[in-house]
């Protein structure tokens, strides 16, 4: 087995913001709000609020390449041209077969399949439908339309576990560049914010619906006023190779991948346990050979749902102590589901890079039962150079990223 | 509608589906060489011109011998004549 070290030479964010991860991080940073009020289909949900990206210029994008996307294909095709930019890849790796893909999103195009189906189901035929339908609607869509894009050769998977799905897809990636099956892996996830979504969440009483008139005050991870997850969309892309690849080809180092995991927590469809999310943070360590008191910062799935938070909060007490700090950047610009951790694991490099920890937006009050852990309420230090990034997705797939800032 | 009227329409709704701008548009062009139309877009012009003329197209074998924007024209005036000619 060929184990090497994988580290992280280029990312790009299409986010609630716009685009571009400076745009991103410098939002963050200033604490400003992503969120805002949306024309929801009246009387199918009741939230009225999301993290929608705004007009990113699209038609930029040559037709033939646009034609099979969505927007949660365009998101991803900008976001990781942006990555590339950075990584500054040499010529010809991207199409050779040794640069891969691993990108993921929730659903194919929800939009398209809305599409679709009302075409289909009002003519009973298939005569109306275009060509390009089902490429938006393949559950590997996005994955597919960056390969087709980029011309790809190497290997292109996709997994698809909901809100864990970007943070999975830095995983696989990182396996694949370390067990040195692919020397370059372009990684991350991306959705687009339809109804299906948010109005499924509302359904299980875990969407926001008490601050329809108060955008930018939600969603409110681990605040005792919280009333649940605010849907957005966005891409987060992170290009990763290997450090001795870097090293020969001077590229600047971002981050180090140290370790990764993901489990299924089995107990439950949609209720997170605690046990099931401290085994997944603690077989993350193990992996990254890291001790918890090594650990300089948690960046916390932290969704604003009541189940969610106090879990998470549980089980990082339970594995790290009261003493590490903790925040959840979804204050900030929302649920972005599958993009989410891939958003937020780019997010904690720039705070790696630049030594500063993003408090959690919209957290006034912490709920007790969140107490245990600390959360900072103002942008405090990091530190230390060694950080957590969990991603917990309905369905029970549970996910924790191990990053190391550059030596 | 008139023939003009015909090959006007048909090329506004082709021009508008694949991007393309009007000085393209003439007879002479080719789909694939000239307006770089692939054969994934020659499925999508037949429900294009399905929708903008309200005629059945489907899978009429004469769309496979279509090479240029003059051929698809052809194509609609004989069309355009069959229904005149079933009208009357």
């Amino acid at each position: 087995m060929h184990v090497r070290r994988v580290v992280i030479t280029g990312m790009g964010a299409v986010s609630p913001y716009g685009k571009g991860v400076g745009l991103l991080f410098s939002l963050l940073r200033r604490g400003k709000s992503g969120i805002s009020r949306v024309n929801a289909p009246e009387g199918l949900t009741v939230p009225r609020i999301a993290g929608v990206v705004p007009d990113v210029g699209a038609e930029s994008i040559p037709r033939k390449i646009r034609r099979s996307m969505s927007p949660l294909s365009v998101y991803a095709y900008l976001a990781g041209c942006e990555a590339l930019e950075q990584a500054a890849v040499p010529p010809g790796v991207v199409s050779g077969d040794r640069f891969g893909i691993a990108l993921g999103s929730t659903l194919g195009s929800p939009e398209s399949l809305e599409s679709f189906f009302r075409q289909y189901i009002a003519s009973a035929s298939m005569e109306q439908i275009k060509s390009m339908l089902f490429f938006r609607i393949m559950s590997h869509s996005a994955a597919a339309n960056l390969a087709q894009a980029l011309g790809v050769s190497g290997r292109v998977v996709s997994p698809s576990a909901a809100c864990a799905s970007g943070c999975q897809a830095i995983g696989l990636g990182y396996e694949a560049v370390a067990f040195g099956r692919q020397d370059y892996m372009l990684c991350g996830g991306t959705d687009e914010f339809h109804p299906l979504v948010q109005g499924t969440f509302d359904l299980l009483t875990a969407a926001s619906s008490g601050y329809n008139d108060m955008p930018e005050s939600a969603p409110r991870p681990f605040d005792a006023n919280r009333d649940g997850v605010v849907c957005s969309e966005g891409a987060g892309l992170l290009l990763l190779e290997s450090l001795d690849s870097a090293h020969a080809r001077g590229a600047p180092v971002l981050a180090e991948v140290l370790g990764f995991s993901s489990l299924s927590d089995s107990g439950s469809i949609a209720e997170p346990s605690s046990a099931s999310l401290a085994a997944c943070m603690r077989l993350a360590l193990k992996d990254a050979g890291v001790q918890p008191r090594e650990i300089a910062y948690i960046n916390a799935h932290a969704t604003a749902t009541e189940l969610g938070d106090i879990a998470e909060s549980r089980a990082i007490a339970g594995l790290f102590g009261t003493e590490v700090p903790v925040s959840s950047l979804k204050g900030h610009i929302g649920h972005t589901m599958a993009a989410s951790g891939s958003l937020e694991t780019i997010a904690s490099v720039k705070m790696l890079g630049e030594g500063i920890i993003i408090p959690t937006k919209n957290l006034e009050s912490p709920d007790e039962r969140c107490a245990g852990i600390r959360l900072p309420r103002i942008p405090v230090d990091l530190p230390g150079r060694i950080i957590v990034k969990n991603s917990f997705a309905l369905g029970g797939i549970n996910c924790s990223l191990v990053l190391g800032g550059p030596q | 509608m008139t023939d003009a009227e015909v090959l006007e329409r048909a090329n506004a709704a082709l021009a508008k589906e694949f991007e393309l701008e009007g000085d393209r548009m003439r007879p002479e062009a080719d789909l694939r060489e000239d307006l770089d139309l692939d054969s994934l877009d020659t499925v999508d012009m037949v429900v294009v011109l399905e929708q903008e003329f309200g005629i059945k197209i489907g899978k009429d074998p004469a769309i496979a011998s279509i090479r240029t924007l003059g051929d698809i024209h052809i194509y609609l005036l004989q069309k355009k004549q069959e229904i005149e000619k079933n009208a009357g």
